[in-house]
């Protein structure tokens, strides 16, 4: 029955995007005139058989239905058109800066779930001591703190004062790569590159955790509060009673079920995580998909941000998925 | 159904006079639970003082907040060497006072705030309540909408349409409700559908009372606080991504004072002058931070169900 429930899921994702593509493709009907216009009024001079000709590649000079459809074709056979810039495959360009991007996206994950994992349980066991309200204080904190200004905080603590960690980039620029994954951590280890390996750590510590922090607080306080209703709860009253361990109460009893409301909160942090890659790595010259994007949007490259958004929304959708899966495997009740 | 006009008179006064002595009476126990929570408190009274501060703008300051004099370039803070007290948070790369700066950013951050989350009040509400109290194909219609929005992470989306809309107020305002409302549609759909289960909407009904009436008269006033609950905690939000947008130069453009923006242009003073960055940011902080908490309290006290994230 699962798998029903699963299938049903991954057939529900297909209107969405659909959905999405089309809201994609009004995005550059949006523009105030004529994209062509916009995006040659940086580059000056052109002929008009240029515009021409770009209005054609862009399908501009056709009727707005007729446009749709050939854009939709274009996204059914991963063609999202070419970069006006960089005179390119947008597919292409995405792929290569993909890897940088979902680098960032687990590092952050990995920091986020090893800070609120801890956290979140010693804060619902110890209810209301110091360490308690002391990691909810800061919970709270990272809540409202702004990512970008975070960033520019442990950027200036850490590699400017006490010269710790890189300002900049994924790599020390004196290593050489072979790239084979575009993971660079990975990359190194396959390649038994041991400077690089560590080299690309260093780099990726106070992205991470920037990117990271937000994650951490609201995983914490969601682990936090699911926990402390559940160690209210008759079972754990009874395994207490049996005499298990507090330890055991904990980790075998509660935590398997307070996993459920933590990971559907997990699912809607995707998408923290994936707004603020765009910002964190405009503070780090993170060279992945949001430097590309930011780039792009003041280059008035608009195939480019069009594509992007586009690959933004369905990983979202995607991750979303997986979550969905995970979360019909973690609660029995769904099986039906 | 023939009602006198005096009927009417007589039934809106006797309503409206329980609903008078209903609100007295919650508003006393709202204040007392609101002593329960000192963080709300502190959370409120410095929303009051950043309100303050952005109406009073040109009152407590002294400098032009977009004209400075090369000669003041990089000043340092007051209490730190070579620092007055002409230029209490020090001066920028443009010789302008950052106090100045700060103090008229909140203006830029609250309107922003208010403006987006307000609008998203209002159409996410009326949307909410139409597809909630009619269901069928206006309700499907309007959540297939509100569902293809969601798939889109916010940030994302705001900045796909700036990058498209170009840069400015207007656009920025547009760029945060165009998917904003989705939040406040939802909360209020599902409200409404609860709410019209309930006998006193039939009762209204019976009455021979209009659907539109039974909305807004009847059903709206019982999910206020569940609503006004969410747009406190959704200001914070809206703040934080108007700054961020600013910050990669997609919102407020320079040189009006927008936090955002200001730190950006701390970031090649980093290694030199710090405060360039940092005191935008400690402004940023401590506006959301105080809505957050005031927010949470008010949950607390107004509508414990409701928990988003």
């Amino acid at each position: 029955m699962r798998l029903v429930k699963i299938t049903e899921r991954l057939l529900a994702a297909i209107p969405l995007m659909l959905g999405v593509a089309i809201i994609v493709f009004l995005f550059m009907r949006m523009t105030p005139g004529d994209p062509v216009d916009i995006m040659m009024g940086q580059s000056g001079a052109v002929t008009a058989g240029e515009i021409e000709r770009l209005r054609s590649e862009f399908n501009l000079d056709k009727p707005l239905h007729e446009q749709l459809l050939l854009f939709l074709g274009g996204v059914a056979r991963g063609d999202l058109g070419n970069s006006f810039q960089r005179q390119q495959p947008v597919t292409r360009l995405i792929a290569e800066r993909l890897p940088a991007t979902i680098e960032l996206a687990l590092g952050a994950l990995i920091f986020g779930l090893l800070v609120a994992f801890p956290i979140g349980v010693i804060s619902a066991v110890k209810q209301n001591s110091a360490i308690d309200r002391l990691s909810m204080a800061g919970a709270f904190l990272g809540i409202s703190m702004p990512s970008f200004w975070l960033g520019i905080l442990l950027i200036m603590l850490f590699s400017v004062n006490l010269k710790w960690l890189p300002v900049q980039g994924r790599i020390g620029s004196d290593i050489q790569l072979q790239v084979v994954t575009g993971f660079y951590t990975i990359d190194s280890i396959l390649t038994g590159n041991w400077p690089a390996f560590i080299s690309s750590l260093r780099h990726l510590i106070l992205p991470s955790i920037t990117l990271g922090a937000a994650v951490a607080a609201i995983i914490a306080r969601v682990l936090r509060s699911s926990l402390l209703e559940i160690l209210r709860s008759d079972y754990v009253k009874l395994a207490r009673a049996k005499g298990a361990s507090e330890t055991r109460t904990v980790m075998k009893h509660a935590l398997r079920n307070a996993m459920i409301p933590t990971v559907t909160v997990l699912g809607l942090q995707v998408g923290v995580l994936l707004g603020g890659n765009m910002i964190v790595e405009a503070v780090f010259g993170w060279p992945g998909l949001g430097r590309l994007v930011v780039d792009a949007i003041f280059n008035r490259d608009f195939p480019l941000v069009q594509g992007a958004v586009m690959v933004y929304a369905l990983t979202f959708i995607l991750a979303n998925l997986i979550v969905d899966v995970l979360y019909t495997y973690l609660n029995p009740k769904i099986e039906m | 159904m023939a009602t006198t006009t005096a009927q009417t008179d007589a039934t809106w006064r006797y309503t409206w006079g329980i609903r008078w002595r209903l609100w007295r009476r919650n508003s006393g126990e709202f204040w007392r639970d609101l002593k329960k929570h000192p963080a709300a408190i502190i959370g409120g009274v410095v929303i009051i003082l950043y309100v303050l501060a952005a109406i009073f703008a040109p009152q407590i300051t002294w400098h032009n907040p977009e004209l400075g004099n090369l000669r003041n370039r990089l000043l340092p803070p007051v209490w730190m060497e070579g620092g007055s007290w002409d230029f209490p948070l020090g001066a920028d790369a443009q010789g302008r006072d950052i106090y100045t700066r700060v103090v008229y950013g909140a203006r830029v951050s609250l309107a922003v705030g208010v403006l987006a989350v307000g609008i998203s009040v209002i159409v996410g509400v009326a949307l909410g309540a139409l597809a909630g109290y009619s269901r069928g194909s206006v309700d499907d219609v309007i959540s297939r909408f509100a569902d293809l929005l969601m798939a889109f992470p916010f940030l994302i989306f705001a900045i796909g349409m700036m990058a498209f809309l170009g840069p400015g107020f207007t656009n920025l305002i547009l760029a945060l409700t165009f998917k904003g409302w989705v939040e406040f549609f939802r909360l209020a759909r599902g409200e409404i559908i609860s709410e019209k289960t309930r006998e006193y909407v039939e009762a209204a009904r019976v009455t021979g009372r209009k659907h539109w009436q039974i909305i807004v008269h009847e059903m709206l006033p019982n999910i206020v606080q569940s609503i006004f609950v969410l747009t406190t905690l959704r200001m914070g939000f809206m703040i934080v991504t108007e700054a961020s947008l600013s910050f990669l130069g997609l919102g407020i453009q320079p040189p009006t004072p927008a936090w955002g923006s200001m730190v950006a242009e701390g970031r090649n003073y980093l290694l030199n002058a710090w405060w360039v960055s940092t005191m935008p940011g400690l402004a940023i902080v401590g506006l959301v931070l105080a809505i957050n908490v005031f927010g949470e309290g008010l949950r607390d006290i107004l509508d414990p169900r409701l928990k988003i994230e």
